[in-house]
């Protein structure tokens, strides 16, 4: 095995910090929403009667956007395309990642690229959108545009790996699994992958600190995770100091 | 005074959606809740000295309190889905009235204070601390959204509005920030027993009047009894329904059905009120106690079970809150819900035969049926979802030959709220209360234009008050406005089946 040059060294111990930073920041968000109590029962009505309801109302919402749909059909489409094709990207992806790579993955890689392209054009759409419609140009921040140019960006530098700027892909393929064995290989010193690691490690940091944070904080929304039956079983809010323990 | 609020003529079709026209109501404001009144509910009197470190010291509070907050501050992508959602943006195209932008006044503060992407880039998200300007912008815009939830339902992650405007109102009433209306109406519920502030004379003498009217009408005698221990039912009615015009109509009904169904009911004179400003100012204590009363009255009064009458944010309060707040109810009779509305009640009687109904009676009307926002979309009736539209429909269409409804974007879970609920039926808010009241108005006339509606029935206090002052600037007559039990009221035929 061959020694690990300077910029690998620097990239592996980013990642490793980032990974790290990911996961605790995640963590830590997670279990705030988590722990926090709900005093109240406040489900949007009409609301599932059951657990069961429950679980499929939040797959609606996480799988079609249903909400959204009611909402404005464009922005659905446009958001449907971006988390779909952002799926299927990381999908592709495992690639990468795992040896050997499997049979799925594997046959999803040729409709990645189709996706890279999908994903870089929902980016461009949302964005213009984010311009041109006087109402959400006026609640868009610098934050929100960010995050569009970073998926954006990602999406752009990954497409031109494989159109423009062929990117040794086995060497590639040997540091990404050096990173996921914690055996670290080095990298190709291709400026163009060396930008898209950069921005997928920004894109990580950057998570748990931002509104990315919706993927997880949606499972604990309780006007889509609670259960209407306030009347038929009694709901405790466990700060409230008057808490009349049920007769059992 | 109507005609000096500008509104738009009616076209009955898609209301357009405004340009966004920033600052159009950042001067509109409601007076603020004098000393006496803040101290009655346990908040300071006055303003505190070091009121914006107390104020985001409550916002940390909050924050660990309440999931629905945590979450919400964080998870907003600002995707616009509601940004066309509010009935106060769309009526009047002031940008803080798109639910986002009236979230992101507080989440500017919750960034600033509370993540590290604010304290660090304050720019890129724009985090801003509490200053004299942020709490401007809260007491203006936090009294211009009237928690109706409206922007809930089309947002993917189901953020409420409503829930941050609470808070905020909250957060203000912690540092002596309060509004006049909702906390004196406040105090006057906690002491006298109802908002109105009816005393136990004047109830009796109301009750006694709506029995003789009712008598003299019919020919036939129903009680309106009050006070009367052991009694089946406590029924618990807003107090407008023992004051004014279309309200009172609805009281009426209420008792001839419990006459045709055969049971003993009462009022309280204790716990004279359903509505619950509690919810309305975001504290749980202050709600806590309102309702309290209530159980007192139930438990002193013996009864078997409590009905209520017609009232949005109440029946939110009653259906969702009550068992969390003042329950277990294990001293009640456990087959009956509780609370159960007046409308499951009548309801159920009509399905199991039990009152004779003659429909001609209200054939002068063409009839449709708004839906109020906390009973749509914070509340159930009945066992199924979707209860809290079909009940009040069936029952308006087992009374009345002609019902239409409005516009399907309107109704059920996409109501427009009438435009005063959430603690701003006041007048200083009448420009607002106006305007809001354009997406149900325009509705409304459209199937004025159609079908000849010449009725539209309704189920809360707030919205018959709020629809029978700002209808009128929309050149609707404010008599189109009627109780759904007012309409059962003219239908039912006294004496005609024994109840079951
Ligand atoms: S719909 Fe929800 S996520 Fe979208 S902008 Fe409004 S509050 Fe934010
Ligand atoms: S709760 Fe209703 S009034 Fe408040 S912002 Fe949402 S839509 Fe507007």
């Amino acid at each position: 095995m061959t020694e690990l040059n300077i910029l690998s060294t620097i990239f592996a111990s980013l990642s490793y910090m980032v990974i790290a930073l990911f996961l605790l920041g995640v963590a830590r968000k997670i279990y705030g929403y988590a722990a926090t109590p709900s005093p109240l029962k406040i489900p949007t009505t009409p609301a599932p009667v059951s657990g069961g309801g429950v679980v499929i109302r939040m797959a609606r919402e996480v799988i079609l956007f249903e909400s959204l749909f009611k909402g404005n059909k464009w922005t659905w489409l446009g958001g449907i395309l971006f988390h779909v094709t952002f799926a299927v990207v990381l999908f592709r992806h495992l690639r990468y990642f795992t040896e050997p790579v499997p049979w799925l993955v594997a046959l999803v890689a040729p409709v990645g690229i189709l996706a890279g392209v999908g994903l870089l054009g929902a980016a461009a759409y949302l964005f213009v959108r984010r311009l041109a419609v006087d109402r959400v140009a006026y609640i868009s921040s610098g934050a929100d545009y960010f995050a569009l140019i970073l998926v954006g960006s990602l999406a752009l530098t990954g497409l031109a790996m494989k159109f423009v700027f062929r990117t040794d892909v086995a060497m590639v393929k040997d540091f990404c699994m050096g990173i996921v064995t914690f055996s670290p290989a080095n990298m190709p010193a291709d400026p163009i992958f060396i930008l898209h690691y950069l921005l997928v490690l920004t894109l990580g940091a950057y998570f748990p600190f931002s509104k990315l944070m919706h993927a997880g904080g949606i499972f604990f929304s309780p006007t889509r995770a609670q259960i209407d039956n306030p009347r038929e079983a009694r709901h405790v809010n466990p700060w409230a100091d008057d808490v009349r323990v049920d007769k059992a | 005074m109507a005609g000096k609020i500008e509104t738009p003529p009616l076209t009955g079709d898609k209301l357009p959606i405004p340009p966004v026209s920033p600052g159009a109501m950042a001067n509109l404001s409601p007076n603020r809740a004098a000393e006496g009144h803040n101290t009655f509910l346990n908040f300071p009197g006055v303003r505190v000295g070091d009121w914006k470190e107390k104020a985001v010291e409550k916002m940390g509070d909050l924050l660990d309190k309440y999931k629905s907050l945590r979450v919400f501050m964080d998870i907003c992508v600002k995707c616009g889905s509601c940004t066309d959602k509010c009935h106060y943006f769309l009526g009047t195209g002031d940008p803080n009235n798109m639910p986002v932008a009236r979230q992101e006044l507080m989440r500017k503060v919750y960034r600033k204070e509370f993540t590290l992407g604010g304290k660090l880039f304050p720019g890129l998200s724009r985090a801003e601390e509490m200053s004299e300007d942020v709490l401007a912008q809260w007491w203006s815009y936090y009294h211009q959204c009237s928690q109706c939830r409206r922007c809930s339902v089309y947002c993917p992650y189901g953020i409420d509005t409503a829930e941050i405007s609470m808070a905020a109102r909250e957060i203000m009433d912690s540092v002596g920030v309060g509004q006049k209306y909702c906390n004196e109406i406040l105090g006057k519920v906690l002491e006298i027993g109802n908002n109105l502030g009816i005393n136990p004379h004047a109830l009796a003498n109301t009750l006694e009047f709506v029995e003789e009217e009712q008598e003299e009408e019919s020919q036939v005698k129903v009680r309106y009894p009050m006070d009367e221990s052991g009694a089946d039912v406590l029924l618990i009615a807003p107090s407008a329904d023992f004051f004014s015009s279309p309200h009172i109509e609805g009281f009426t009904g209420y008792g001839k059905i419990f006459h045709e169904a055969g049971v003993s009911w009462t009022v309280s004179s204790y716990a004279s009120e359903f509505a619950n400003f509690g919810m309305f100012i975001g504290s749980y204590d202050t709600m806590r106690r309102v309702a309290e009363r209530i159980r007192e009255a139930a438990h002193d009064l013996k009864v078997k079970r409590i009905v209520v009458g017609e009232c949005g944010h109440a029946w939110r309060v009653g259906y969702s809150f009550w068992n969390t707040l003042i329950g277990p109810f294990d001293f009640l009779d456990p087959s009956y819900r509780t609370p159960t509305h007046i409308c499951e009640f009548t309801w159920d009687l009509i399905q199991r035969d039990g009152v004779k109904l003659d429909k001609s009676a209200n054939d002068e009307r063409v009839v449709t049926f708004h839906d109020s926002c906390n009973v749509s979309r914070a509340s159930r009736m009945g066992d199924m979802p979707g209860g809290q539209y079909d009940i009040p429909r069936n029952i308006i269409k087992a009374v009345c030959n002609h019902f239409v409804d409005m516009d399907e974007e309107t109704i059920k879970e996409a109501t427009y709220c009438c435009g005063g609920g959430g603690g701003l039926l006041t007048d200083e808010l009448m420009d607002l209360r106006v305007k809001g009241a354009l997406p149900r108005a325009n509705a409304l006339h459209g199937v004025m234009e159609s079908h000849g509606v010449n009725t539209m029935a309704m189920i809360c206090a707030i919205c018959k008050a709020q629809f029978t002052k700002v209808l009128p600037y929309y050149h609707i007559p404010m008599d189109m406005v009627a109780s759904v039990h007012q309409l059962v009221s003219s239908a039912v035929v006294l004496g005609g089946k024994k109840g079951v």
